[in-house]
C-alpha cells in the first residue's frame, strides 16, 4: 500500500491528492507550512499556506499564484481531507494535517511550543503519523522562558546604553526579528533596523502590533545610534555596515548560543539562548500529546532523536529533506536576503 | 563560587582582550586575597589532581540527566566538552550555595581520598545546588583543563593593574612551582624581593612577513642576511651568576632547557641574548617536531635530554656588561656577540651563532633563500645593518622572507567535529590522493589531515556540505562523498612507515578551496613522492 504521504527527490509527497508539502524542487501544487527560504522556495505553480504567510511568501517570491487558508478550515482533493493548524514557529507557520480514509498524518513544518507573542501558539493536532522536525533534538537543549532572556536582553541593551554603546542584535529577518522587536522596551531608546529586517517588518506589521522601528539609512549618523538599539540579520556581522558603528556591543539571539563553541566561533560578544524551535523536553511531550504511534523525523539530529524514540518505544525513523531548521541559519540569510 | 563563575563568563562572552582585562582587574580588586590565590592557580594552569576519573563522572551525571548513556555519548560529541555536557543536561536546581572558590577546590582536593559512593553524593549533591554556569565551572575543575581564551600573560596583566605592580616582575613572582593551598597571596604577590628585578626581559622585537619584490629594499649593502630559524624565539639573561630564559610568549622556561645552565660559568654576567632554541642532535638541526617533545615537558627526563638536546642560536645581543645597548646599530650589537661567540667557543656548551650570509646582490639573497629547506630553516631573516633594537612587531628594519609552502591538491574524503569554538562544526578533514591499486584500478588514498586555512564562513559551507554528504558514520568520524578539492600546503615532506600513504607531510594546512577542479584532476601519490628531495 502507498504511504499516504511519501518523501521522494521534490519533497513531500500526498499521491493520493497530486500535491506537495514544503517541496524543495518546482512542483505543479505545494502547501507550504512558513515563509523561510527551506520551506517555501520558488517555481511551484500553486502555492496554498496560510492567510497570514500569504504577504510573507509574496515579498520573498515575487508574483506567485497563492491561495490562503484560515486555521482549521477544511479543503479536500480527490477525496484527501487537508487543513492547517498553528505552528507558533513564527507568524504564519502551520502544521499540515492530512486526513485520507480515516487515516491522519500531520507535518509540522518548523514548530515551538512556548508562545511567543507575535505568531498563533502551536495546537497539538491528534495523528497516526507525527512527521516532526527535531533541530535542536539532544538533551542538551533546555529553554528558558522566554519573558526571563528578554529581560536579560533588555538589561544588557540598558548597560550599553550607560556605557554610551550602540546594541546590535542579530536575528532571522523573518519571525526572529519580529519576535525580539516585540518584547524589546522601547522605553530604553530608538529601535533601529537593517533594511531586510525593516521590509520584513512593514509586511508582519497589519497583523501583529509592533513598536516602532527606524530605517538605517545613509542619512544616519553614528551619533544618533549611541545607546540605542540596532535589528540586524545575521549576515550582516561583521560587514562595514556595521563596522561603521563603533562603538558598539553585538548580541545574538539563537538556540545555538547555548553552546559555548558556538558562541565563541561568532565572535559575539553576547549570546542569547532564544529558538523558535522546540527544546529537547518540547519535542517529547509534543509527540506524546499527538498520539502517534509512528514518528518520522526530518531535519536535526535526526538519527540520535529518533534512536531514543525508539527506545521509548515509538515507531521512529528518520527520512532525508533538505530543510535545514535553524542550522545554517547565517547561509540562509546570506543566500536569500539581499536589500 | 558565584563571583569566580561570573568571572569565567565575562570571560567566556567576549573576544576583546581589552573586555577580559577588565572583567580579571575588577574580580581581583574585590575577591578575597584566598579566592585570588585559587584563580591565579587556576589560570596558569596549577589545579588539584583530578579527584574522579571521567568514567564514573559521566556515569553519576547521567544518572541525574536519566538518559540511556548512549545518548549522553552523542550528546557529548556534539558539544564537545565533557563539563560543559554534564551541565547542560543535568535538570536545572532551585537551590543555591554560597561556598566560595577556595572552599569548593579544599573539598575538591579532599575528595580524591574519598570512596566511590562518597564521591558520588558529593557531586550529585553540588551538581544539583549550582546554577547552569557555576555547574560547568565546578565540573571543569574536576575534569582538568580551563581554556577559556585567557592567557597567562593576560591574567598577569589584570593582577599587576588591580594590585598596581609591574607586570614583569609580576610574571616572575609567579613563575615556577608554588602551592596554591599553602601560599599566601601576601606571600606570592604582595611581598617585595630584589631578586624579581634579576630575571626582567626585553621586550621582543619582531618582524612582519616581507611584502612585494625583495630588490625593493634598496642596496643589498645595507642589509644583513640570516636564516629564519624553526624553533623557539627565546631571551636569555645572565645576571648576577643567574639564568633566565625566556620564551617569546614572555613565559619563563628556564627550567625546561637544563642544557643552558653551564652558560653561567662562561657567558659574563650582565649579558642578554636574543636566539633561537633548537633540537640538535648528531651535528643536524632537529625538526620543530622534535622541539615540541620539550616544550610540553614542565620535567625534563634523562632519556629526553639524550635524544632531543637543545642549543641555542643567537643572532643579537641586547644587554652587555650589564649596560642595555638595543640602542646601538644592529652590526655593532652583532660584532659583540660575534666577538662574544669567538671567545667562549672552546667550551663545549650548547651555544652557536646564526651566521650572518654575504650577499652581493639581491639575486645571491633569493639564492640563499632556496637553500633554506636543506638548511632546516623556514626562510631568510633580512636585518638592516643600521637599526636599533625596537620594541613589538614594527615595519621597517627587520623582515622575514619564508619559504613558499609546498602544494598539492586533495579530495576530501573524512571530517569530525572540531571542539572550542568550532564545536559542532565539521573542521577537521582528512584528504586523500590518487593512486593505482594492485587491479590498475584509481582509488584515494589518505594522505594528510588539516584543520586550518579556510574563513569561518568557508567552514561552514563545507560543514553544510558535509552533513548532507555523509555516506558513513564511524563514531565521531564520517566518511564523506568525495567531490571537493583544496590546494593543502606543507613545510617538508618525507617517507613514512606509519602512514598508509607512506609519506609524512610537515604542518598540512588547507590553502584554498579549489572550487574550480573536480576531483579527477587532484594529484596523485607519486607527485607527492617526487616532491621529496
Amino acid at each position: 500500500m502507498i504511504p499516504l504521504l511519501a518523501f521522494n527527490d521534490n519533497g513531500i509527497y500526498c499521491e493520493q491528492a497530486n500535491v506537495y508539502l514544503d517541496p524543495w524542487k518546482p512542483v505543479k501544487n505545494a502547501i507550504i507550512t512558513h515563509g523561510h527560504a527551506d520551506h517555501s522556495r520558488w517555481g511551484h505553480q500553486n502555492y496554498m499556506t496560510h492567510i497570514s504567510n500569504v504577504p510573507i511568501i509574496k515579498h520573498r517570491l515575487g508574483d506567485i499564484n497563492v491561495t490562503g487558508k484560515e486555521w482549521n478550515e477544511s479543503f479536500t482533493i480527490n477525496n484527501v481531507k487537508f487543513s492547517l493548524h498553528p505552528a507558533g514557529h513564527i507568524i504564519g507557520s502551520s502544521q499540515i494535517r492530512v486526513e485520507y480514509k480515516g487515516e491522519v498524518w500531520v507535518f509540522t513544518g518548523d514548530y515551538k511550543t512556548e508562545d511567543d507573542g507575535v505568531s498563533v501558539p502551536y495546537e497539538v493536532v491528534k495523528c497516526n503519523t507525527f512527521i516532526t522536525e527535531c533541530t535542536f533534538g539532544l538533551p542538551a537543549f533546555k529553554w528558558t522562558p522566554q519573558a526571563e532572556v528578554m529581560c536579560n536582553i533588555n538589561n544588557w541593551w540598558a548597560e550599553n546604553k550607560a556605557d554610551k554603546k550602540t546594541s546590535i542584535l542579530f536575528g532571522y529577518s523573518l519571525g526572529k526579528a519580529q519576535r525580539l522587536l516585540k518584547h524589546l522596551d522601547a522605553n530604553i531608546g530608538t529601535i533601529y533596523t537593517h533594511g531586510a529586517i525593516e521590509n520584513m517588518t512593514n509586511i508582519i506589521r497589519p497583523m501583529v502590533e509592533l513598536p516602532p522601528t527606524t530605517l538605517i539609512t545613509r542619512e544616519t549618523k553614528k551619533e544618533d545610534l549611541l545607546g540605542n538599539i540596532v535589528l540586524a540579520p545575521p549576515s550582516a556581522h561583521g560587514s562595514t555596515w556595521i563596522r561603521k558603528m563603533t562603538p558598539f556591543v553585538t548580541g545574538t539571539a539563537s538556540g545555538w548560543m547555548a553552546f559555548r563553541g558556538a558562541r565563541r566561533r561568532r565572535a559575539i560578544d553576547k549570546g542569547f539562548v532564544l529558538s523558535d524551535h522546540c527544546d529537547w523536553f518540547a519535542l517529547l511531550e509534543s509527540i506524546k500529546a499527538t498520539g502517534a504511534e509512528k514518528i518520522i523525523c526530518t531535519h536535526g539530529y535526526t538519527e540520535v532523536f529518533s534512536r531514543y524514540l525508539r527506545e521509548l518505544g515509538y515507531d521512529a525513523r528518520t527520512e532525508k529533506t533538505q530543510y535545514e531548521g535553524e542550522l545554517t541559519e547565517n547561509e540562509k540569510v546570506a543566500d536569500s536576503e539581499i536589500i | 563560587m558565584k563571583n569566580f563563575a561570573t568571572l569565567i563568563k565575562q570571560l567566556d562572552s567576549s573576544n576583546k582582550t581589552s573586555v577580559k582585562v577588565e572583567a580579571l582587574t575588577a574580580y581581583f580588586c574585590t575577591a578575597s586575597p584566598e579566592d585570588k590565590v585559587w584563580t591565579i592557580a587556576i589560570l596558569s594552569h596549577r589545579r588539584p589532581p583530578r579527584p574522579v576519573n571521567t568514567t564514573l563522572l559521566r556515569i553519576w551525571a547521567n544518572e541525574l540527566a536519566n538518559i540511556p548513556m548512549w545518548l549522553f555519548e552523542e550528546s557529548y560529541h556534539i558539544v564537545g566538552d565533557l563539563a560543559e555536557t554534564i551541565a547542560l543536561i543535568i535538570p536545572a536546581s532551585n537551590q543555591h550555595s554560597d561556598k566560595s572558590l577556595s572552599e569548593f577546590l579544599q573539598e575538591i582536593i579532599q575528595l580524591k581520598k574519598k570512596t566511590d559512593d562518597e564521591k558520588r553524593s558529593y557531586l550529585q549533591k553540588n551538581w544539583l545546588t549550582l546554577n547552569y554556569y557555576e555547574r560547568f565551572v565546578f565540573t571543569k575543575l574536576i575534569t582538568g583543563s580551563f581554556r577559556i581564551g585567557v592567557s597567562q600573560k593576560l591574567m598577569t596583566r589584570a593582577l599587576a593593574k588591580a594590585e598596581n605592580l609591574d607586570e614583569d616582575i609580576l610574571a616572575y613572582k609567579l613563575m615556577g612551582n608554588w602551592d596554591p593551598n599553602k601560599i599566601s597571596f601576601q606571600e606570592l604577590v604582595l611581598d617585595e624581593k630584589s631578586s624579581d628585578y634579576l630575571s626582567k626581559p626585553y621586550p621582543f622585537y619582531l618582524a612582519y612577513p616581507i611584502d612585494g619584490e625583495v630588490s625593493n629594499l634598496g642596496n643589498v649593502e645595507d642589509w644583513a642576511v640570516e636564516h629564519k630559524w624553526d624553533g623557539i624565539r627565546s631571551q636569555t639573561i645572565i645576571r648576577d651568576n643567574q639564568l633566565f630564559v625566556w620564551s617569546r610568549g614572555e613565559e619563563l622556561v628556564t627550567d625546561k632547557y637544563p642544557e643552558f645552565q653551564s652558560f653561567i660559568h662562561v657567558i659574563p654576567s650582565g649579558t642578554v641574548i636574543d636566539a633561537e632554541i633548537l633540537v640538535f642532535a648528531n651535528n643536524n638541526i632537529g625538526t620543530f617536531n622534535d622541539l615540541q617533545a620539550r616544550i610540553g615537558r614542565k620535567t625534563v627526563s634523562a632519556n629526553l635530554l639524550k635524544n632531543n638536546p637543545v642549543i641555542l642560536k643567537a643572532y643579537d645581543l641586547l644587554e652587555w656588561q650589564g649596560e642595555d645597548i638595543r640602542n646601538q646599530p644592529y652590526e655593532h650589537r652583532r660584532l659583540l656577540l660575534e666577538a662574544l661567540y669567538k671567545n667562549i667557543q672552546h667550551h663545549n656548551i650548547p651555544f652557536h651563532l646564526s651566521e650572518r650570509k654575504t650577499c652581493n646582490s639581491w639575486q645571491e639573497v633569493e639564492n640563499e633563500r632556496m637553500l633554506a629547506r636543506e638548511m632546516r630553516s623556514e626562510g631568510l631573516m633580512l636585518k638592516r645593518k643600521d637599526s636599533t633594537y625596537q620594541v613589538g612587531r614594527k615595519k621597517g628594519s627587520w623582515w622575514k622572507w619564508k619559504l613558499e609552502p609546498l602544494v598539492i591538491d586533495a579530495v576530501l574524503t573524512y571530517a569530525m567535529r572540531g571542539s572550542g569554538r568550532r564545536t559542532n562544526l565539521f573542521t577537521d578533514y582528512t584528504f586523500a590522493l590518487w593512486q593505482n591499486n594492485e587491479n590498475g584500478e584509481r582509488e584515494l588514498v589518505t594522505f594528510a589531515k588539516a584543520y586550518s586555512g579556510l574563513t569561518d564562513a568557508e567552514f561552514r559551507k563545507v560543514d553544510n556540505f558535509i552533513k548532507k554528504n555523509t555516506i558513513d558514520k564511524f563514531g565521531p568520524v564520517r566518511s564523506v562523498k568525495p567531490q571537493l578539492v583544496f590546494e593543502i600546503g606543507f613545510e617538508g615532506i618525507s617517507l613514512s612507515k606509519r602512514h598508509k600513504s607512506g609519506i609524512a607531510t610537515r604542518f598540512p594546512r588547507i590553502m584554498r578551496w579549489r572550487q574550480d577542479k573536480k576531483i579527477e584532476e587532484a594529484n596523485t601519490i607519486d607527485d607527492l613522492k617526487d616532491m621529496i628531495v
